[in-house]
């Protein structure tokens, strides 16, 4: 199916490219919605990469890419779940985000993020599983989950230390501060910082240039040069779902859920 | 080196511009979620705005109980 509108995303091939364009309000917060269009999206991924050499992952929201996992959904699942049953659908919640992070990563084509705005906790890792991260110059990237008693889930300290010297994984998750895109093209983390709203347009300008290139050559070369942290990506489910249990993650779920600013984002 | 009341100034401006307010409606004690009517988003945008333009960084966390433009100018003046 070349193209597709879900309830949350929807995707398309374009001019040799998958684009898989993120519209859930507020700011793509990635929950069970999410999850399932993203499991149908990497079902069909084998069929629309016969066609295409790039994917290209982007938002339509307005305020930005992604802000990560639906906190809200999270708080009230945990909340109406009995308590022997909180922990397994949490672990089987991670489990599948973390195959679909998987997939993106090691995708058999050149993959792209091209982010705006707030791009914080599993928004930063859906951009981390990218081969590519092209940033509008008001993007702010973030790993916000220490302020919530838990550390990034969906796979971004293996990932961000796969990229990143070591001690700027410890300032962005022991801070939880955020970066701006020139403080993050500076550490290597983005390839390119554009425009305010031409992230797309540069990604696919990106994606033409790629085309040029032996599919076969490019995937060899991925493949030596990105490998998957597969163990550590297991041990952070470990340790996620270990912290998670803690009576200092509840009351920082119901800080954030009681928070009257309708998008909390400042620490 | 910039003064403190220049940054405080630059800082006023910047905020008129990006949230399309007249400058002279701005003072710096003002409370600038209040006046100015923004989220916790739109300050990071603010935020993103003043690093560019003074060429620092300045860490979200050093916003934590800053709600007035004067304080805010504070904060950027340690980073020049």
């Amino acid at each position: 199916m070349n193209i597709f509108q879900g309830e949350t995303l929807s995707w398309q091939v374009l001019d040799g490219a998958v684009e898989l364009t993120l519209d859930r309000a507020p700011c793509n917060e990635i929950g069970r919605s999410t999850l399932a269009d993203l499991e149908k999206f990497i079902v069909a991924l084998p069929a629309l990469q016969r066609d295409a050499h790039a994917l290209i992952i982007n938002s339509t929201r307005k305020e930005g890419f992604c802000a990560g996992a639906d906190l809200r959904e999270t708080y009230r699942v945990a909340h109406e779940l009995p308590n022997d049953e909180r922990l397994p659908a949490l672990r089987d919640f991670l489990e599948r985000i973390h195959h679909v992070m998987n997939t993106l990563d090691e995708a058999p084509l050149t993959t792209i993020a091209a982010v705006h705005g707030v791009t914080f906790g599993g928004g930063f890792e859906l951009a981390l599983a990218c081969d590519l991260i092209v940033a509008d110059k008001m993007t702010r990237f973030c790993f916000p989950e220490l302020r919530l008693g838990l550390i990034p889930g969906f796979g971004g300290i293996p990932r961000l230390k796969r990229d990143l010297g070591n001690a700027l994984v410890r300032d962005l998750l022991l801070t939880g501060r955020s970066i701006n895109a020139a403080k993050a093209q500076a550490v290597g983390l983005v390839s390119q910082v554009v425009a305010e709203g031409d992230a797309l347009r540069v990604a696919r300008s990106t994606a033409a240039q790629l085309k040029k290139f032996d599919r076969g050559t490019a995937i060899a070369a991925k493949k030596f040069i990105k490998p998957i942290p597969h163990d550590e990506l297991r041990q952070e489910i470990d340790i996620f779902c270990d912290l998670f249990m803690r009576p200092a993650v509840d009351a920082g779920l119901r800080k954030f859920v009681e928070s009257t600013d309708a998008l909390p984002y400042l620490p | 080196m910039n003064t403190l009341d220049k940054t405080t100034d630059e800082v006023l401006r910047l905020a008129a511009e990006h949230f399309k307010v007249q400058r002279d409606q701005l003072t710096p004690d003002d409370d600038f979620f209040k006046k100015l009517g923004i989220n916790s988003l739109q300050a990071l945008d603010l935020l993103t705005r003043i690093e560019q333009h003074f060429q620092i960084e300045l860490p979200d966390y050093e916003l934590q109980g800053v709600s007035d433009f004067r304080t805010l100018a504070q904060r950027i003046q340690s980073r020049l």
